[in-house]
């Protein structure tokens, strides 16, 4: 008797926590739902054709376009700037803490590291807004106040210890065996680190920058504070532009009355950006799992 | 000049040029901490935290502001901690590796990565339109728990795969349960590295601000939730009320994101004193986590 009540017990609380993992699934489901549910209303006044080929984003005016490559345009220089500071930094960094430093120094600088990511993402907005872009503004005359420029700088900085811990895990797990090989043919620690771990651990590296561009682009308070909020078609990173998810975070700030279409606008948005940012990081994961499948 | 001298070179070099690399990032924080600090300490006094939200920057505070805030954590915290440990726990200790586990475990890994405004979209369409609760603490609390779960969930599984399997069958041995086992051996070994990744979760929360922007959180709320314990002269004196939790609300990012996007510089001063205060708690978590992390690494 005894025995089955804790039985009972057991099973019981292995559903429990059964429901508690089942939570993540709803959640995805929940918000493929809301985002399609909305969008398709969407659709059925602006064509798809429009949304993806129309060159203005003007929801708001009385003459409306639907075109959400401003919008894209605009994700895409402050992602390729903050890319361009990221990758390059974090990449040499990774390389420098998993095969050059010493042990005391990894554990004293990657924890300092981790607090870049920590910091909230309005404050590196104000930094951008008010401290970078008048940097910036005594060597780019033709600079404006806000620009695409400073927010994907900062927003680099960001992402940086994505990068480089990521990367550094990738790259100390490449066998040691690997490394001994090359030491015995004569190689010096720089050629081991760039010609044997690198290439190793390529593919770990690859899911670590692709994560990198999918964090960018979904990053919002950076871009809504310092790069400003004109949808643009270019690709000039001195002027206002905007971004999908400042974007999104105008209209929420403004009073658009909901269930109209300028307010199911940002639905659609979101739906982009869910749909980027997914396809990116299911990459990455398989990429990464893939890794862990070769050498743990 | 040999190749194999200037290899050499080339090694020694890139020893500089990788620390240079590392530093760099944390000069930059350095840079903005100064910025802030220099913009905004004159704002100092109990009154900023004292005063609600003014029309005039020299009397604006963020009262309402840092209440709302301990608002918010506190029921992110009552969803997200639980259900993120649960759900932990599941995926480590009890999934069987099959499709169905793959296919959760591909669900958490994504989720980590949805933007966070994303996250705010979805609490608009789920909480506010289906269910109701308007722009209040409970909206708000539920959607950073949301965010914060996949956090949760993959720092306990690490905490967890770090105890050694040889407790749990030493535990098995004496005759004990599974949900014993774990209970009182796996939970209280993985306890410091768990609470490690707790306090880092909800220092992303406290500084989470899309994602409450886009339920429509407003910025100008002169006033506090509703006290959840008051005090009376009658029987039984005292009252207990969770009006609060659907009280409206802001917090500390959020107002600064206000002060941040008007043009008079007084806000901006004010601006950078409240993130004075909320990079004070964010930095101070984030040294508890590493303090923990550092005292917790055990060697089984």
């Amino acid at each position: 008797m005894n025995k089955q009540i804790i039985r009972f017990k057991e099973m019981l609380i292995e559903r429990l926590l059964l429901c508690c993992s089942l939570l993540s699934v709803f959640t995805t489901a929940a918000i493929i739902y809301v985002l399609l549910s909305e969008s398709i209303g969407f659709f059925k006044h602006v064509s798809i054709i429009d949304f993806l080929t129309d060159t203005q984003w003007t929801p708001m005016f009385t003459n409306k376009h639907f075109g959400i490559l401003p919008l894209l345009c605009g994700t895409l220089v402050t992602t390729f700037i903050a890319i361009a500071v990221a990758v390059p930094l974090g990449l040499v960094s990774a390389v420098y803490l998993s095969e050059y430093a010493t042990a005391k120094t990894r554990q004293i600088i990657k924890p300092l590291l981790e607090i870049l990511a920590a910091v909230p993402t309005v404050v590196y907005g104000y930094f951008a807004l008010l401290f970078v872009t008048p940097l910036l503004k005594q060597f780019i005359p033709g600079l404006s106040g806000f620009n695409a420029l400073s927010a994907g700088l900062v927003m680099g900085i960001m992402i940086i210890p994505l990068v480089s811990s990521l990367s550094e895990d990738a790259m100390h797990a490449v066998p040691m065996g690997l490394r001994e090989g090359a030491y015995a043919l004569g190689s010096r620690k720089i050629q081991v680190a760039f010609k044997i771990v690198f290439p190793a651990a390529l593919s770990g590296i690859t899911a670590a920058v692709i994560l990198a561009v999918s964090r960018a682009i979904g990053e919002t308070m950076i871009v809504a504070i310092a790069a400003g909020q004109q949808p643009r078609f270019t690709m000039n990173p001195l002027v206002p532009i905007e971004t999908i998810t400042a974007y999104i975070v105008q209209i929420s700030l403004g009073d658009t009355p909901h269930g109209t279409l300028e307010y199911s606008t940002i639905f659609v948005c979101g739906m982009t950006l869910f749909v980027l940012t997914f396809a990116l990081n299911v990459v990455s994961f398989k990429l990464k799992r893939r890794f862990q499948e070769i050498y743990e | 000049m040999s190749s194999r001298k200037l290899d050499k070179k080339v090694d020694s070099a890139f020893k500089f040029v990788g620390l240079a690399a590392t530093l760099f990032g944390l000069v930059v924080l350095a840079a903005l901490v100064v910025d802030v600090v220099s913009d905004g300490y004159h704002r100092r006094g109990w009154d900023f935290f004292t005063s609600f939200p003014s029309r005039k920057p020299e009397q604006a505070g963020i009262f309402s502001a840092w209440v709302g805030t301990i608002w918010i954590m506190i029921t992110t915290a009552i969803f997200a901690i639980p259900l993120g440990i649960g759900s932990g726990i599941y995926m480590e200790e009890y999934a069987k590796r099959n499709r169905w586990t793959d296919f959760i475990e591909i669900n958490i890994a994504n989720l980590a990565g949805v933007p966070s405004v994303i996250y705010g979209i979805l609490g608009l369409g789920v909480f506010i339109r289906l269910m109701h609760l308007d722009r209040s603490v409970l909206a708000g609390g539920l959607i950073l728990a949301l965010l914060i779960l996949p956090v949760i969930i993959l720092s306990t599984r690490e905490a967890l795969r770090s105890v050694p399997s040889s407790i749990r069958e030493a535990s098995y041995a004496l005759g004990a349960t599974k949900w014993q086992t774990i209970r009182h051996q796996v939970l209280p070994a993985g306890f410091g590295n768990i609470l490690t990744g707790v306090i880092l979760a909800m220092s992303r929360a406290i500084g989470e601000t899309a994602p409450l922007i886009t339920i429509g959180a407003l910025t100008y709320i002169p006033f506090l939730p509703t006290n959840p314990v008051a005090f009376n002269k009658e029987i039984p004196y005292i009252h207990v009320s969770l009006q609060g939790f659907f009280d409206p609300f802001t917090v500390l990012p959020i107002q600064i994101f206000n002060w941040v996007s008007r043009p008079q510089k007084g806000f901006l001063a004010d601006a950078a004193a409240g993130i004075i205060v909320l990079l004070t708690i964010t930095l101070a978590m984030n040294a508890a986590a590493i303090y923990l992390r550092y005292k917790n690494q055990k060697r089984w």
